[in-house]
Formats: C-alpha cells, sequence, structure tokens
C-alpha cells in the first residue's frame, strides 16, 4: 500500500541529505541497511529479533532525545538520521574501550582472527589504547564437552548466542545471567556446556560476533583468511541442509549453515556441524580388497574389477540374469544409484535392483 | 514431502504423526518449534513423549501400532459431525462413500479402546483439524515401518483429503525421508520397477525410450525382487551373486541372525564402501569408493529438492567414485559408457530421461537446489504439488482401511513392546559419526529406554545393565528409565552393534513396501 512507504532523510560516513524509503513497521536500522547505509552493530542479528543491548547502533535523531539505538527505535516518516556526528562516535569508542577493558581479547591466537565483529569495530573506530583501568577478572572458560569451546573473557554479552539458542532452534540451553558488568552467559543451573541439556547444533558458535564461542575441533586448522568455503549438502538426514565446508589445503577445518539458504536457512545440527572428519579416518578402505583364504588381501582395481564382470558373467550365463541381485546407496549420490541401476537393467539385464528406502 | 520445510515455519496447524524430529530430523523440528512460537498448533501423536511432544499444544500417546484406528476416528467426527471440507471433496477426490463406509465402523468409542486415548480428546483434535485450516501433517517412520505401513500412509492422506488440506501451502501429506538421499535413489529408479523419474518397466514405450538412450535391446520387462525378498533368495538359492553399495544391511535390517546367515549364504558377494563393516565381512570382493565430499554430485532430499554436493579432497589410496566403479564393470562386460563425470551423467542422461527433472541442469543449482516437478529450463520447481487440490494423477484417492494390530503383540511371556528408530547424535550404523571425533564422547553406548514404573517393578536401577530378549534374539544393554517411555514399552536404537536393536526386531514386512515393521515386536527384560 502506498501510505505503507516511509522517507527519511540521513547523514552518515559516505553520504549527505540522503533520502531513503521503507516500510512502516520497520525499525531506522532496517530502513538504514536495505538501502546501504552503514551503521556499526554488534548484538543485532538479522534473523534474531531485536535486542538492543550493545549501543554501538545509537544515532542522533532529530527532535528526538538522547541517542536512540537503531537497532529498536522504529522508523517513522520524516525522520532525519545522523549516523556518525561526533557524538555519536565518541559513544561509539567508548563502548568499545569498555567491551575491551572488561575482557582479554587476545587475538593472536583466536579462532576468530579476521572474521570478528568487534575486532573490526575496534580498527574501524583507530581504538589503539584502552583509556580504562578496570577491576576485570579473568573469567571461565568452559571447554570439558568435545565440540564447544566456551571463553568468556572474549564475551561481549550480546546475547545473540542464547537468542540463537531459544528462538532459532528453539533448544533453551543457555541464558544471561546476573547484571551490569558481572554479566555472563551460562546455562541453567550454572553447570557447563557437558552437563546441560546442550544438544550440540552449535547455533550459538555461528551466532556469536567474537571469539568467544569457537568449534574446538577448528582449533589451529587455519586463520579465517586461509580458509576456502565450500558450499555442500549435509550427508545425514534427509532435511539436505546446506553447509559451507571451511577448507584449508583440501582439509575441512570447520562447517558451518548457509545463511539464506534453502531448505535450512543457517541452521544445521551436530551430526552436520561436527560429523564430518570420518573422512580422514585410518580405517578408510584404500584399496580393493579380494578374500582369500577367509581373509582379504589387496587388489588393483584391474584384478578385482575383472573377477566382478567374470562372475557376474558367469553367474549369469549359468542362471540367467536374475540371479543377480543389487541393493543401492540411499547415502551416495544420485548420479551414483542412476549408474547402478543402468548397470543392472542394461549391462546385467534384471530389474533386481532396490535401495533402503524403506528404513 | 507434498510441502516444503520451510512451510513447517508459517504453519498455522501441524500434526506430526510418529515423527521424532528433534532427534531425526533436527532442523525441520526446529521450523515447527517456531511455528509454535508464533502461536500455531502443534498436535503430536506418538506412544513416546518425545522432544516434539515437549513443545506440543497436544500429545496423543498413542498405544504402539494404532494409528489407522485413531485415524479412523478422527475422519469418523469429522463425517458424523458435518466437519469435513464438502467441496474439496466433491471436487477433488473419489471414493469418499466407500471412505465413509469404512471409518463409520470407528466411533471415537472404538478408537480409544484400540489406541488408548480417550473418545473426547479424540472428538476435540477432530474438531481443532477442522477449525484451523491448512494444516500439516507430517509424518516419519512411525507411519512406514509397520506391518501395516502402507495402509497408515493411506489413512493419512485420507485425512488431509478430508480436511481438504492437500495442494495449498502450508498444508500437504509430508514424509520426512530418513537418509539423505533415499528420496534421490528412488528418483533414479534405484527401484525393482520403475527407472529413473518412476518410469514403469512394465511400459513397452517406456522401455523403448530407455533401449534407445542406452543402446541396448531387450531391457526387461518384469518387475524384480525388493531388498527382502532378495535376501530370501539367497537362501533358496534363487540369487547368487548379491551386489550391495553403501548399506551395512548386517545391523540395519531385522533379524541380525537371520540377515547374516542370508548374506553368508550368497555365492558372491561384492560391496562398495568406504570401510569395512560387519556387513562387507561376507564380501567375495570390497571395492574402496570415494566419499561425501570427494566428488561432485547431487542429493534430492525430502521435500524433492536436487542439491549440489562439492568436491573438497581426493579419495584415500585409490579409491574411486562409485560412479567410475559400475561404468568400469560395464565396460568390461562388453559396455561402453560415454559420460564420465557426475556432472555429464546428470546433464546428459539422468535429466533427459527423466521428465520431471528435464529443467534441472548442473549450471541452475550452484546456490539453491530446484525442487522437481521441475520440467524445463525455465520452470522455477514446484514447492507445493497438487496445487489447489488439482491432482497429478487426476483425482485423490480416497481408500478406505482398516486397523490391524502389529504381527507381533506382548504376551505372557514376552510383555513388552519394543519400538526402535534412530537418536540424535549418531547415524545408522555410526560407519561416519562413530568416526567423527567426539562424537562417540556425546552418546557412546546403546540403551534401552523403559519407564521408572517398569524399572521398578523389575527391581532395575537407572544405568543397570539388563538383558532383552525376543523371539529372535537377545542382548545385554544399559538400561535407561526416561519420563520419553511410557509403562509396557521398551525403546532401543540400532547405532551399536553391541545392544543393536535389530538382533531382537521382528522381520516381517508390509505385503506391499515390503518395509520392516521395525516399531513393533514383543521382548522380555530381565535383570543380570
Ligand atoms: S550448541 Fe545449540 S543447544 Fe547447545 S547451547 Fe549452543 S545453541 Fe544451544
Ligand atoms: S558468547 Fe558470543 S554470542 Fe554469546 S553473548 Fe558472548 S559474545 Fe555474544
Ligand atoms: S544438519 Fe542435521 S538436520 Fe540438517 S541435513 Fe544434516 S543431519 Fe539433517
Ligand atoms: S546493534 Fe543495536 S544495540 Fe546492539
Amino acid at each position: 500500500m502506498k501510505n505503507d512507504i516511509i522517507t527519511l532523510t540521513v547523514n552518515g560516513r559516505d553520504v549527505k541529505n540522503l533520502q531513503v524509503t521503507g516500510k512502516k513497521g520497520q525499525t531506522v536500522l532496517e530502513v538504514l541497511r536495505g538501502n546501504g547505509v552503514y551503521v556499526p552493530t554488534l548484538c543485532h542479528h538479522p534473523k534474531m529479533p531485536p535486542y538492543g543491548g550493545c549501543r554501538l547502533c545509537i544515532v542522533e535523531i532529530e527532535n528526538m532525545r538522547g541517542l536512540p539505538p537503531t537497532c529498536t527505535t522504529p522508523a517513522v516518516d520524516g525522520m532525519v538520521v545522523h549516523t556518525h556526528t561526533e557524538r555519536v562516535t565518541r559513544v561509539r569508542k567508548t563502548v568499545l574501550e569498555l567491551l575491551l577493558a572488561y575482557g582479554n581479547h587476545n587475538c593472536l591466537t583466536c579462532e576468530q582472527n579476521g572474521a570478528c565483529e568487534l575486532q573490526n569495530l575496534v580498527y574501524e573506530h583507530g581504538i589503539e589504547h584502552v583509556r580504562f583501568k578496570t577491576d576485570f577478572v579473568p573469567k571461565h572458560i568452559d571447554d570439558t564437552n568435545p565440540m564447544i569451546v566456551r571463553d568468556q573473557n572474549k564475551c561481549v554479552l550480546c546475547g545473540r548466542c542464547v537468542r540463537g539458542c531459544l528462538q532459532v532452534q528453539v533448544n533453551g540451553v543457555i541464558d544471561i545471567a546476573a547484571r551490569g558488568s558481572d554479566s555472563y552467559i551460562t546455562t541453567f543451573d550454572n553447570k557447563t556446556l557437558k552437563e546441560s541439556n546442550c544438544l550440540y547444533c552449535g547455533q550459538c558458535v555461528q551466532s556469536c560476533p567474537v571469539g568467544a564461542l569457537t568449534e574446538k575441533k577448528a582449533k589451529g586448522m587455519g586463520r579465517q583468511w586461509e580458509l576456502e568455503k565450500v558450499r555442500t549438502t549435509c550427508p545425514y538426514c534427509g532435511v539436505g541442509c546446506q553447509l559451507n565446508l571451511h577448507v584449508k589445503d583440501g582439509r575441512i577445518a570447520r562447517v558451518s549453515a548457509v545463511e539464506g539458504a534453502l531448505p535450512n536457512d543457517g541452521r544445521i545440527c551436530v551430526k552436520g556441524r561436527f560429523g564430518y572428519d570420518w573422512i580422514y579416518s585410518e580405517e578408510r578402505l584404500k584399496t580393493p580388497l579380494i578374500k582369500e583364504n577367509g581373509g582379504f588381501r589387496e587388489a588393483s582395481w584391474d584384478e578385482a574389477l575383472n573377477l566382478v564382470a567374470a562372475k557376474f558373467t558367469e553367474i549369469k550365463e549359468k542362471y540367467g540374469p536374475d540371479a543377480i541381485a543389487g541393493v543401492s546407496s540411499s547415502r551416495s549420490i544420485n548420479e551414483d544409484s542412476y549408474q547402478m541401476q543402468k548397470l543392472f537393467r542394461s549391462v546385467i539385464g534384471t530389474n533386481n535392483i532396490d535401495n533402503c528406502a524403506r528404513t | 514431502m507434498t510441502n516444503s520445510f520451510q512451510d513447517f515455519a508459517k504453519a498455522k496447524l501441524i500434526l506430526a504423526i510418529g515423527t521424532n524430529m528433534t532427534e531425526a530430523h533436527p532442523v525441520s523440528s526446529s521450523f515447527v518449534k517456531n511455528a509454535v512460537q508464533n502461536g500455531a498448533d502443534l498436535i503430536v501423536v506418538d506412544p513416546r513423549r518425545t522432544g516434539l511432544a515437549e513443545h506440543a499444544t497436544m500429545h496423543l500417546p498413542i498405544k504402539v501400532g494404532s494409528d489407522i484406528a485413531l485415524l479412523n476416528s478422527l475422519m469418523h467426527v469429522l463425517i458424523t459431525e458435518d466437519l469435513y471440507d464438502k467441496e474439496y471433496v466433491k471436487s477433488c477426490c473419489v471414493g469418499f462413500d466407500e471412505l465413509k463406509a469404512k471409518v463409520m465402523e470407528y466411533p471415537p468409542e472404538r478408537g480409544a479402546e484400540i489406541s488408548g486415548i480417550d473418545a473426547e480428546t479424540i472428538r476435540k483434535v477432530a474438531r481443532r483439524l477442522a477449525e484451523v485450516r491448512p494444516g500439516m501433517l507430517a509424518y516419519t517412520l512411525g507411519i512406514t515401518e509397520h506391518t501395516c505401513g502402507m495402509n497408515n500412509v493411506l489413512s493419512c492422506a485420507n485425512l488431509q483429503m478430508l480436511l481438504g488440506n492437500v495442494g495449498f501451502d502450508c498444508g500437504g501429506v509430508n514424509p520426512l525421508r530418513g537418509q539423505n538421499n533415499v528420496q534421490g535413489a528412488c528418483d533414479m529408479g534405484a527401484l525393482p520397477n520403475v527407472f529413473p523419474g518412476y518410469q514403469q518397466v512394465a511400459d513397452a514405450k517406456a522401455r523403448a525410450k530407455f533401449e534407445a538412450a542406452w543402446g541396448v535391446k531387450n531391457l526387461p520387462e518384469k518387475p524384480g525382487l525388493m531388498m527382502p525378498q532378495m535376501m530370501d533368495g539367497l537362501l533358496d538359492g534363487k540369487v547368487k551373486a548379491f551386489y550391495i553399495f553403501g548399506e551395512n544391511l548386517a545391523n540395519t535390517e531385522p533379524d541380525i541372525r537371520h540377515v547374516e546367515h542370508c548374506l553368508d549364504s550368497a555365492e558372491f558377494l561384492v560391496c562398495n564402501d568406504l570401510f569395512e563393516t560387519e556387513t562387507t565381512r561376507f564380501a567375495d570382493v570390497i571395492l574402496p569408493a570415494a566419499g561425501w565430499s570427494e566428488n561432485d554430485g547431487t542429493f534430492a532430499n525430502s521435500e524433492r529438492r536436487v542439491n549440489r554436493v562439492r568436491t573438497v579432497s581426493k579419495a584415500p589410496g585409490v579409491s574411486m567414485p562409485n560412479w567410475w566403479i559400475f561404468k568400469e564393470i560395464a565396460a568390461r562386460m562388453g559396455h561402453k559408457w560415454e559420460s564420465s563425470s557426475a556432472r555429464e551423467l546428470w546433464d546428459n542422461e539422468i535429466s533427459v530421461l527423466a521428465p520431471a527433472l528435464g529443467g534441472i541442469k548442473y549450471d541452475r543449482i550452484e546456490g539453491d537446489g530446484l525442487q522437481w516437478p521441475c520440467p524445463t529450463e525455465t520452470h522455477p520447481g514446484t514447492p507445493t504439488l497438487h496445487r489447489d487440490g488439482k491432482f497429478t494423477c487426476g483425482l485423490g484417492n480416497l481408500v478406505p482401511v482398516d486397523w490391524t494390530p502389529p504381527a507381533e503383540v506382548p504376551d505372557a511371556e514376552y510383555p513388552f513392546v519394543l519400538s526402535t528408530g534412530r537418536r540424535l547424535y549418531h547415524y545408522h550404523t555410526r560407519t561416519q559419526t562413530g568416526r567423527s571425533a567426539g562424537i562417540n564422547e556425546i552418546l557412546g553406548e546403546e540403551t534401552a529406554d523403559i519407564s521408572a514404573a517398569d524399572a521398578k517393578a523389575l527391581g532395575i536401577e537407572h544405568g543397570e545393565m539388563i538383558k532383552v530378549k525376543s523371539r529372535r534374539g537377545e542382548v545385554t544393554v544399559k538400561e535407561n528409565i526416561t519420563e520419553q517411555v511410557p509403562p509396557g514399552m521398551v525403546w532401543m536404537a540400532f547405532h551399536f552393534r553391541e545392544g543393536c536393536a535389530n538382533w531382537l526386531t521382528n522381520p516381517v514386512f508390509d505385503p506391499v513396501t515390503k518395509t520392516a515393521e521395525y516399531k513393533a515386536c514383543a521382548v522380555q527384560l530381565a535383570k543380570l
């Protein structure tokens, strides 16, 4: 509808008196982002309800008092927004310095180095020294479970993990406890993740803007900028989640869910996220094997394939094609199944081909 | 699935029957739970109080194998209270009178007696289903893994058609397929009666088409054997050579002792696999295959979406892609095949031969995949089947079905029902998840899940080792007291060889689909 359209005027980092349009019901941030106008954020995540906790997205809006956060402020027709005034930038810097002061951000070995939203913001604001001396006491690192490392010293209390767990995956395992600078993320009853009801979907890890939540198996597997992203499909259940494999030198360092992709829209489960490294197992078959005297011996492809072809031919000639039967894999790719049924129908000459469709 | 996963998040009502979605299809369940957060009704029908039931507005803990009685009673209420969609039934369906005659035999009181859900609740659910439309019905193996699996499916479809729910966004009949590419294996014609794209082998025209495409004569017209029949064939000598590609039948099929006896009887057994498994022990030749992320290709998910799979590394040793292995065997039997990559196979053969896949080409599915039917290269794919109740096959068939009990029910000697399935952390026989670091640490062994009441009656402590015995075999397994399982029931999975439920399960099958009754057999429990 026409009168649903609203127009805002923006003065910002790269824009002057720019007219932008949005729809009634959107937040100021949504209108600005929708028009490609930059505003820094930290606690905001496009797929989660707004939280308004970090105060990085503050702006000045004419005829409004204070510095309203854009992520929770409804956009109103005619608003004039200033995203980068001196006052706004000063507050943002203070916020960032406080975050640094109340944490222990050792980027040198952090897995998130290079993909960290805090690091980017600090760089963008040119913060080289932290002016504040605080009574910060190092916090607890929970690495008792096999999958997820939680380093509270890097936590910026954005609450994205909590919303990811509760509102995206609807598992509700974690929450923010205590108040102010004493706040921390914890499970109910203050247990470690291992002792909690955590299902290791890793939505919290994927939601975390910093290195406070990381995959244990990714540790030391490669810096963020060395990793190449390869999109693929999860090999486990029939949902067919879209995964990004983060690969260094042909080896998977970690797995994440592809945001905005169908069908899973940025979500995966424990199997999709952590069930990948069997491909490197030492127990993988590496060569054809032929049974001999009750055991198996290694063989070349030629020997093994010739044996199979000869046996099939012999059995077909002796008993007819229907004496041969095959079961295809419901786990492997379409092209493999196609090829197997083609072998059975057009070469062997039987329709005795099935798959595990029933389990 | 007639519909798509994204529909779950937007649905107003979801009837989830026989689907342990939070464990078997976790991401799908997250969309269902989102819908509930947004105010949708979630009605969960499951003997167990599953993770999904925890989020339900109503949980109906039916007795194992009583689905049809419940569904028929729901339809009884819809018809007697005049709540069904008369317009839809009249214009889109056939067989109403026959269906009506049958469900009239199932007043809610009878449904209650069989299912254990009281008649008033059945009425309430039926009214709710009629009130909030369209509603989505989702099911998984709790429906199909019964001797009456086929009838269970028909009954689910009857209900949704009676409600006029098929053919609309956020409606439909939605089986969530268990394995990642079981949809695709069927689409590809790895079935005894159809070529790729569900073209019947019995149809002379279809045979002529494939004969021309494959350059052969006389493709066989008689449908082949289904897997359980192949097993029996190994025993009675009708099947001499058996080729198993990437399946660990010795752990996944019911009655392991019987299955192993069948495999042992094969004159010649070939396996393509990634690892040595309990099944490859019986092989004469094991061929090492490239695995996931070691070759390019496609999977088709439950919503009929064809997605790309990509290579990141080379398979170990001399392992090769399975399609290459089959091609080489064909060559050695005198058939030269042209395609020499998965992409060539798909673009030049599969999508050319299967009309529903005709418009799906690799360059169209670089990002999100496409849902079939997708007949042309400009077609956007089909998220919802039977749009507006216009059934692909003409009119929707209402088929009257009767309730039948499981083949084996508890008795004095074997007083518990054993039902089986999957758990969140592992996949099937753990050939993969069991070798992924950390997962065994989260779930390291099989358990027999029972109720506190039964544990107490048997004098068993939580976590004690117990013996579970059926007419097929017995296992020693750790017992786990849980509120999920009602008294009289034992629930187990098949992830661990020791304590695998399939030592116990009953090798009886649905007469049409040949799906085994994994969901019901009788067992006894004993303290060690
Ligand atoms: S891994 Fe998943 S279940 Fe566990 S805390 Fe994170 S989001 Fe919640
Ligand atoms: S752990 Fe990460 S996502 Fe959670 S509150 Fe801290 S910084 Fe935010
Ligand atoms: S990530 Fe989980 S839900 Fe998604 S396809 Fe894989 S196994 Fe299924
Ligand atoms: S992004 Fe708006 S307050 Fe954090």
